[in-house]
């Protein structure tokens, strides 16, 4: 199979590549040949389970196991005649590209072994990622070779072929072009590539009246629409964290789920850096339903229901004095909130110009007009608050294009749909019944990148690429145009939409490559090959920023819309709809390594729940995994209850992307879609909705069962004012005896010594490190069963604590992996000597030599290593082995394994400084996977020996500590306390 | 001879063997079972045996084909039922030696009549528990021979000396050689009895070589008696350093419920405690099943009971001592760890452990209940679960739960997990029943002996 993948009619050179006849006739056998797994039946005989079949296969695999001697397999090697100059076998290469979450793009940096991308990082020159990136951006390179992608054209169940299809859709719209493609629709994912902006123009030429459509299950539309509220045309706001010195945030999950780049997290957390006891640190107010991240780091935070986030707001408008005239007062905002209002009305107004206020893309948009009026009023547009053009098309009204083309479906008005890329049939809510709809239209052709819903509805089926496969482009949110470079050819027989968009409106079928350096070059005149590869080189396209508005309201006519346009809120529940930590909006559905990471707060896995506050769950007598039925108007779901502290009460918050049913093996009837839920109306927040308890109970898997810290000194927290005033305060909070060994010891002072120091204070807990630790360090995914016998294999254990009422929580997260102790417990114990210290400080674990007891992992008192109690790795396709990063070895069963520091990485840059001949690595050379990836730069990692590398002075600080240092273990990994910056008048 | 029941001596001191038997008796009696068709009982349990521990090599060959992950072992309890059973076998195996060769220097002649049985019940014991060692590590074909120091040219290294496990692999293996030397020299006058009333070639051939010769000249018996007085003193140091070693796996590590220092002298206690226990619960069977009740008196029973009082109280003090010291140590951790074996997830662990090892042993204050079979069979029943109890208490708790609160999970053993474990019972049970079929059970040499004294006594008596 593997020489087979390639499959690329058409290559990046435009020249028609074939390996034979067959292939290139796409002959039906060459095709089914491609699609199967095994060759011809080899599975089948497995298919019927009878114990006649299974003996006869035994027999016959011992008599092929003789057979193996008897012919060795062909195989042809085609070394390269000569070296090819930029081509070293296992020297890594590094491609810059791009990745777009709701139509915003983030500058990513991709590393590629031996023409294999393995390793996703943030690309540093990126304003966006800035070296960083989120957990799903680290996926996405397993996504890349998910053996369930779709691979090959078909239409209705039949295969079929790129030339016939072309064949018949350019022959069909012809027959529409006739008329000027009135009835041609084009459903497609939000998008703000400028080439495929130009594209749309050709076809907007020749079928001006076909309508294109571009939508997102999660929607980022309503701070638009609310700037067009407020400013009179669609703007998209940037807030800059980096700049304010208090934030308020209404349910707005800026630091997790509600933004579409690290970028909001990087800026927060550059205010969150204590150096000295001296140093500032911004203050953060959340009001919120649902426990987010955003909620975790706050200082304050207050639980709201989202439909009262309005009223919340327009208290607060009028405690700033907005408008000078009296505004009306929705609903009765308890006496907690109200002060919580009052104390941070004072704050904002103290910090005039230096603070803003942000709300969440859940809330309609005269809130986010609201939120606009305040932000002026306190003098923080232009200031924290800035606004460009939107850099998709139609920035507000996606919603309502999609239900428009919905009733235009079942009208009859629609003779061709294409869809272009994502789900509509699952994303789209319920309530529209699109699924229903498409069958109404003509034709239906539908491009996807994997056998899903809406590959199933169409005729017409269309295999998409990876965006690590095709050229295109995209705008980064402020307008920076990225290109989107591939970094292997096309696995399967995939287009993009780019391609199949240009070649339907054309005729003709240029490649990707072609139209995007066409659209680029055309600007660019004569410097075009230059530029050209210094926007491949970099990452983005300099200069294409769209120009930064302060735009000014006029604030009493705007009050008077908002205020008419704000409704009291409704009594009784709500439900609230969140985009999925791990499967977004379902597109990682099929991604183990999401399924697998733990949700950061609630920490589950493989599943979504209906998540409620304890209170609300005991009103209906429901704990966690009683099923609940949820209906909104008259539609309606079941979910297992989970019970959030800190949640608000009579609220529902559901995760989207589960419940999948057309997806791959892995992601297929996991969890419990809510999409049908949602309409249009209730699309983000549905008031007015009916929960009970219904009968049954599911099994709900989580990786943490015990949420409080028992009052254990874990994590060290404290109130900025208390570090000031006693910078020695988190020293005495931890009881040690005198820390004597009977042994000399060894001398750690020579050469390097590897350290880490983990800053809790600006830590967010979002995950990225402990997926970007599964990429690297090739962590085996075990399966929701494995999770709930507690064998999962993460190196790097999130933990989360909960501390104060189970009402109102606060809550603290602690990165834990192998501390690498000097005094390691593990060491002494094992009997086979297969864990042991290196001169550098390290906690070696050789894989070959270990036996495993497990005994070193009773011994742990961090409880950090991970035991390979199956063979993890047992039936992976061999495209998913193309995703292991070839520096690590992958674990047998019956190992124990654990974090590594990223050894295979401090031994690259060894071998680079000496092939360089150097002496020295200089800091911040070896950097360690969780390193990279974190947006909050909460990790600092290098030689403790240098008193000047970073992770020395964050270490010389007198808030960092070593956990349990009691045990005398001398962990190399420390951490560095949590401080929060409480405001006076509320603590 | 009726008017020896009157003699208050033996009222309080009654002879060890019963029923007036003659040294022929005693040959006759022990002899005959290997030479004789077994009861129709003993065929049935041997089937059942048999099947048992056919059920522990198919869960081993499932075990070693799969994974680890056949059982519930998770992290962070790495060790689950394996472990436990493990030092569950081998305190077990601690009353054979015990009987043997500490009852031997102390000259407690009661032992004569038991201590075969212990012993051979010692080495099955010691047989089941080194299965667990092997099979629990997750690379087994690596671990059977990684752990020995042999030398290796590929990887060029020594084991890890400072290992309890090391330590473990050459306690229990020493262990396991003495008391199979010390078994097997004890044998041999026996060995020599069976040969020279073989009937059959067979017999005669297989005994022949078996009993190296044995012709019980005065010379052999000499460097005979010395001999084994030798391999006497050296087990005894044995029955205190394997447990001890055992309980080092546990003590020497750092976390809250292991890390102690009363383990050492608390596993001894506990595994005499098992030891007897279950000499009991098979010499009882025995006794039922080859009418020895003249050679296994009620004062051996009632010896070993009180053995058993004492042991338990012993393992009660300990557990109360643990208690103490957790709080008086003032060490969160520790108390938390303790508190939590008691009112934790494993609460109904512990209370079973407490109810089967230190309150039902009570009741053999009472010379009643010590000299009635029914109870000390039953009783003796409770105190091998109690000590099973005991070992999972100390293992999985001590696991579950331990510094960081977002580690703790929970332990339940899989079928695969209860398999292997009776799978084992099947296979002492299996050796045991084999070894009272073929291999005389009642050390008949020593017991003439008891015997000759006993008669000299009455000789004496009757002047």
């Amino acid at each position: 199979m593997s020489d087979l993948i390639q499959i690329n009619p058409q290559g990046v050179t435009g020249q028609k590549y074939w390996r034979s006849l067959d292939a290139l006739e796409h002959s039906p056998e060459f095709n089914r040949w491609v699609e199967r797994e095994f060759q011809e039946n080899a599975s089948e005989m497995l298919e019927s389970g009878s114990r006649r079949n299974l003996l006869k296969l035994m027999a016959a695999s011992f008599g092929l196991a003789g057979a193996t001697a008897c012919r060795r397999p062909v195989e042809t090697i085609l070394p390269h005649a000569k070296g090819v100059e930029t081509i070293v076998h296992g020297k890594p290469v590094h491609y810059a590209t791009a990745f777009s979450t709701g139509g915003a793009a983030t500058g990513l940096i991709v590393q590629c072994h031996d023409g294999r991308p393995t390793k996703v990082e943030g690309n540093p020159r990126h304003p966006y990622a800035l070296g960083a990136t989120n957990a799903h951006a680290q996926a996405l390179v397993l996504g890349l070779y998910d053996p369930d992608r779709a691979k090959l054209v078909h239409k209705g169940a039949a295969r079929s072929s790129w030339d016939e299809f072309f064949g018949w859709a350019l022959k069909s719209l012809t027959a529409e072009a006739a008329g000027d493609g009135a009835g041609v629709r084009i459903l497609a994912e939000r998008s703000s590539s400028p080439t495929l902006e130009s594209v749309k123009g050709e076809w907007a030429k020749k079928f001006p009246a076909a309508q294109w459509v571009e939508y997102d299950a999660v929607t980022f539309d309503n701070p638009r629409a609310g700037a067009e509220m407020a400013f009179g045309q669609p703007l998209e706001p940037h807030y800059q964290f980096d700049k304010a010195d208090v934030v308020l945030a209404l349910d707005a999950d800026f630091l997790g789920l509600d933004s579409t780049s690290v970028l909001p997290i990087k800026q927060f957390s550059s205010r969150r850096r204590v150096e000295t006891p001296e140093s500032g640190m911004n203050r953060l107010y959340a009001a919120e339903s649902n426990y987010t991240l955003t909620g975790a780091m706050a200082d304050h935070r207050v639980r709201v229901r989202a439909s009262e986030i309005g009223s919340l707001a327009l208290a607060l408008a009028r405690e700033l004095n907005v408008s000078g005239a009296e505004l009306k007062v929705l609903g009765n905002t308890s006496g907690n909130s109200q002060k919580f209002i009052a104390a941070v009305a004072r704050d904002l107004a103290a910090h005039r110009g230096r603070c803003v206020v942000v709300a969440g893309p859940r809330q309609p948009a005269p809130v986010h007009a609201l939120v606009a009026l305040i932000n002026q009023a306190l003098g923080n547009i232009g200031a924290t608050v800035v606004y460009t053009r939107p850099v998709v098309a139609n920035p507000t009204s996606s919603l309502a294009q999609v239900q428009q083309l919905t009733e235009d479906l079942n009208s009859g008005k629609v003779k061709t749909l294409i869809i272009l890329g994502g789900n509509p049939v699952y994303a789209l809510p319920g309530g529209l019944a699109f699924g229903e709809a498409m069958k109404k239209a003509g034709a239906t052709i539908a491009l996807t990148a994997e056998e899903n819903e809406t590959w199933h509805a169409a005729e017409w089926r269309l295999p998409e690429t990876h965006p690590f496969e095709a050229w295109g482009d995209a705008r980064a949110l402020n307008g920076l145009a990225s290109i989107q470079q591939p970094l292997i050819a096309p696995l399967y027989d995939g287009k993009s939409a780019l391609e199949v968009a240009s070649a339907l409106v054309r005729g003709e079928r240029p490649s990707g490559h072609d139209l995007v350096k066409a659209h680029w070059s055309a600007q660019w005149g004569g410097e075009a090959v230059k530029r050209w590869q210094k926007a491949l080189y970099d990452g983005f396209v300099e200069g294409t920023e769209f120009p930064v508005q302060s735009p000014s309201a006029a604030i009493p006519a705007v009050l008077a819309k908002v205020q008419e346009a704000l409704k009291t809120p409704a009594d009784g529940w709500e439900v609230v709809f969140f985009p999925s930590a791990a499967t977004w909006d379902g597109r990682f559905a099929n991604n183990a390594w999401m399924q697998e990471a733990p949700d950061p707060m609630t920490k589950l896995v493989w599943d979504n729940a209906a998540l409620l506050s304890p209170a609300s769950a005991r009103e209906l007598g429901v704990k966690d995994g009683d099923y609940l039925t949820i209906s909104v108007n008259g539609r309606e779901i079941k979910a297992p209850a989970m019970v959030q502290p800190g949640h608000a009460d009579k609220s529902v918050s559901l995760s989207l992307g589960y419940g999948r049913a057309a997806c791959g093996r892995v992601g297929q009837g996991v969890g419990h879609g809510v999409e049908p839920l949602r309409t249009v109306n209730g699309f983000t927040i549905a008031a007015g909705a009916n929960v009970k308890r219904d009968g049954g109970k599911y099994k709900l898997v989580t990786t943490q069962e015990h949420h409080s810290m028992e009052g254990r000194a874990i994590v060290l927290e404290a109130a900025l004012a208390t570090y000031r005033e006693h910078p020695d305060h988190f020293e005495h909070m931890v009881h040690s005896p005198p820390r004597v060994s009977m042994y000399s010891g060894f001398d750690y002072s020579q050469g390097y010594q590897w350290g880490m120091a983990i800053d809790l204070t600006s830590c967010i807990g979002c995950n990225a490190c402990v997926v970007a630790c599964q990429s690297e360090n090739n962590i085996a995914v075990v399966g929701k069963d494995q999770v709930f016998r507690g064998r999962e294999m993460h190196w790097i254990r999130m933990d989360r604590y909960y501390t104060g009422s189970e009402e109102d929580p606060q809550v603290v997260t602690q990165p834990m992996a192998c501390q690498q102790c000097e005094n390691a417990p593990c060491e002494s114990v094992c009997p086979v000597a297969a864990t042991v210290h290196s001169p550098e400080g390290l906690n070696d674990m050789a894989y070959n030599r270990c036996v495993g007891t497990r005994y070193c992992a009773n011994n742990c008192p961090y409880k950090v290593r991970r035991f390979n109690f199956l063979n993890y790795h047992k039936g992976i396709e061999e495209t998913t082995k193309m995703v292991f990063n070839p520096d690590v070895t992958v674990r047998m069963r019956g190992v124990m394994e654990k974090c590594t520091y990223c050894v295979q990485r401090i031994q690259e840059k060894k071998i680079d400084a000496k092939a360089q001949g150097r002496r020295t690595l200089a800091d911040g050379e070896v950097v360690s996977a969780c390193q990279q990836v974190c947006p909050a730069d909460a990790i600092a990692f290098g030689n403790i020996n240098d008193p000047e590398s970073r992770v020395s002075k964050l270490k010389a600080q007198q808030r960092d500590y070593e956990l349990l240092e009691e045990l005398n273990t001398r962990p190399r990994t420390t951490y560095l306390a949590k401080l929060r910056n409480p405001n006076p008048e509320l603590a | 001879m009726a008017d020896l029941a009157i003699d208050p001596r033996m009222e309080l001191n009654p002879p060890l063997v019963q029923g007036g038997m003659t040294y022929a008796d005693v040959t006759e009696k022990v002899a005959a079972i290997t030479e004789q068709a077994p009861p129709k009982q003993w065929y049935i349990a041997l089937a059942i045996s048999m099947l048992l521990a056919g059920v522990l090599f198919a869960s081993l060959g499932y075990l070693v084909a799969t994974g680890i992950g056949v059982w519930g072992n998770n992290s962070p309890v790495g060790w689950g039922w394996d472990i436990t059973n493990f030092v569950w076998w081998i305190g077990i195996g601690h009353a054979g030696t015990l009987i043997s060769a500490i009852l031997f220097l102390f000259r407690q002649r009661w032992r004569t009549s038991i201590n075969r049985a212990a012993e051979a019940m010692t080495l099955f014991a010691v047989a089941c528990a080194g299965i667990y060692p092997l099979f629990h590590t997750g690379r087994p074909w690596r671990a059977a021979y990684w752990l020995f120091p042999m030398p290796n040219e590929a990887l060029n290294m020594w084991q890890n000396f400072r290992s309890p496990l090391m330590w473990d692999v050459f306690a229990v293996s020493t262990y396991a050689t003495v008391s199979a030397l010390f078994w097997y020299v004890g044998l041999i006058p026996d060995l020599a009895t069976l040969r020279d009333r073989a009937k059959t070639r067979i017999r005669q051939v297989i005994f022949g070589i078996m009993s190296f010769g044995w012709r019980g000249g005065a010379r052999q018996w000499r460097h005979y008696e010395l001999a084994y007085l030798l391999l006497a003193g050296l087990s005894t140091p044995l029955v205190l350093s394997v447990h001890s070693i055992v309980s080092f796996d546990f003590a020497t590590s750092v976390i809250p419920g292991w890390h102690t220092t009363i383990f050492p002298p608390y596993f001894v206690a506990g595994a005499i405690f098992s030891g007897f226990a279950m000499v009991v619960t098979l010499m009882v069977g025995a006794r039922y099943l080859y009418n020895l009740q003249d050679l296994i008196t009620i004062k051996h029973l009632e010896n070993m009971c009180k053995v058993m009082l004492a042991t338990g109280m012993m393992v009660g003090f300990a557990y109360g001592t643990e208690f103490f010291i957790a709080w008086y140590s003032a060490n969160p951790f520790e108390r938390y760890a303790f508190v939590n074996r008691a009112f934790g997830p494993y609460w109904w662990a512990y209370w079973s452990m407490i109810i089967c090892n230190v309150v039902s042993p009570q009741f053999f204050w009472f010379k009643r209940f010590r000299t009635s079979i029914p109870v000390m069979f039953v009783l003796s029943i409770f105190i091998n679960i109690g000590m099973w109890f005991e070992r999972f208490v100390i293992i999985a708790t001590s696991l579950h739960r331990d510094f960081l609160p977002s580690s703790w999970g929970y332990f339940s053993p899989t079928i695969i997990d209860i398999s292997t474990f009776v799978g084992t019972m099947g296979l002492f049970m299996t050796l045991f029943l084999l070894f009272l079929r073929f291999l005389p059970a009642i050390a008949i040499s020593e017991v003439k002996g008891v015997l000759h004294q006993q008669i000299n006594d009455q000789k004496g008596m009757a002047h």
